[in-house]
């Protein structure tokens, strides 16, 4: 019953292929395969913007600017994404389609029969260009800013566990991700989505969500850090 | 959900990607895509995590509301359901502390060039799939708990908006000052 509901037009690069899944993911997995050639490989064509860069030199690991300046900042792009957007900031649901997406290569009519993408389509839309963005503006900041760390342990993490803990990092990495996005889905969005554009609306279930996430962090992070 | 659903013309894709781009570069500019960072405000010896959430919800908050006001933008609230965000909030915590990033930060940090931010957002891939295996079982059941709708605190008073968002604004301004001088 689901396979031939009819698909509305889409502009540019869809013009004839029925299903959106395939092009959307290479079109996701490109662009991201890119930011990791360009963190990696540290080349910044970036390079080229540090002409504008905020003339002050990180020290490395150091915030470049003040929480305040970008809290504000991250406040005004909040007013901008209501206005021109109509769509509050929030990046979870962008991992959740593109999971969407893939998985409907692989199984494309088990992934189009549940429930959770009857309702969240796995296509390429607004969420999935603001994940894909933020990867390309953490490109550009960490090289504007000579910030790019191209490392697989963060300090305190080799610090604690050892300069060796390449694969507990990975699992552990891993594993904390797939919390995050299920406990996300449960939760109905995450730091963004419930933590700073359902908190800015006052959203009674944003806040308790908002409290939960610290809670659990803490939690995780006293025992591993400081146990 | 299905408003979302129209976010898909040139200019909107146009726009959420400049929007990411700006989302992730501030991020990245204030620190908080380091893990280091991340996992000092679970531990609450690193406060840049709640100086820039707190600014942006308060700058954000004043804003929204007011562009609200005048009649430029409509509000998206997010829906109270009790067992929900405190089930869902808490195994995202775990989430948070194991990984260290959240999907935004874990997003800005790829860029950056923590190679284990990448597998943290593996994992943001396989969760998300694995919720929607769930998702119905989840909707019939604790997706019911506590539901109560999109509340917000300005419907809990019978107090003209623009007061409430003022009360809002002290109190965070006073988690602020408080913070600073930690």
């Amino acid at each position: 019953m689901s396979t031939h509901t009819p698909v509305p037009p889409i502009p540019l690069w869809r013009t004839r292929c029925r299903s959106a899944a395939p092009r959307g993911a290479i079109l996701v997995l490109s662009i991201l395969a890119l930011a990791a050639v360009a963190s990696a490989a540290r080349l910044p064509a970036v390079a080229a913007i540090a002409v504008t860069a905020i003339a002050d030199a990180p020290v490395r690991g150091e915030p470049a600017w003040s929480p305040y300046l970008v809290g504000a900042l991250i406040g005004v792009l909040s007013m901008l994404t209501f206005y021109l957007s109509d769509t509050p900031i929030g990046v979870s649901t962008g991992y959740a389609r593109v999971a969407g997406m893939l998985g409907k290569v692989v199984a494309p009519r088990h992934t189009e029969s549940l429930a959770y993408y009857q309702k969240t389509r796995p296509i390429v839309d607004w969420e999935v260009m603001l994940l894909l963005g933020t990867v390309l503006g953490g490109v550009l900041a960490a090289g504007t800013g000579d910030q790019l760390t191209g490392e697989w342990l963060p300090p305190l993490w080799a610090a604690t566990f050892g300069p060796d803990s390449q694969a507990l990092r990975i699992a552990t990495a891993f594993g904390g991700g797939l919390l995050l996005a299920v406990g996300a889905r449960i939760a109905g969005g995450c730091t963004s989505g419930h933590g700073i554009s359902g908190t800015l609306q006052l959203s009674i279930g944003s806040w308790i969500a908002l409290i939960c996430f610290f809670l659990g962090g803490a939690a995780v992070a006293f025992p591993m850090f400081r146990g | 959900m299905s408003e979302s659903d129209d976010k898909r013309s040139p200019r909107q894709l146009m726009l959420g990607l400049l929007f990411g781009i700006v989302f992730g570069f501030l991020l990245q500019k204030g620190g908080v895509a380091q893990y280091d960072v991340l996992i000092g405000a679970l531990l609450l010896e690193d406060f840049t995590v709640f100086q820039i959430m707190l600014t942006a919800i308060l700058v954000g908050m004043i804003g929204v509301f007011t562009m609200h006001a005048l009649g430029f933008v409509k509000l998206h609230p997010k829906a109270l359901k009790v067992g929900p965000n405190i089930i869902g909030g808490l195994l995202f915590g775990v989430g948070f502390g194991l990984s260290g990033y959240c999907p935004g930060t874990g997003a800005t940090a790829m860029g950056q060039g923590n190679y284990d931010a990448w597998f943290a957002a593996l994992g943001l891939l396989a969760g998300s799939y694995l919720y929607a295996e769930m998702s119905r079982k989840l909707d019939r059941t604790l997706g019911k708990w506590g539901d109560r709708g999109q509340l917000m605190a300005t419907d809990l008073v019978n107090t003209p908006r623009a007061l409430v968002v003022g009360a809002a604004a002290l109190v965070i301004i006073a988690a602020l000052v408080v913070v600073e001088r930690v």
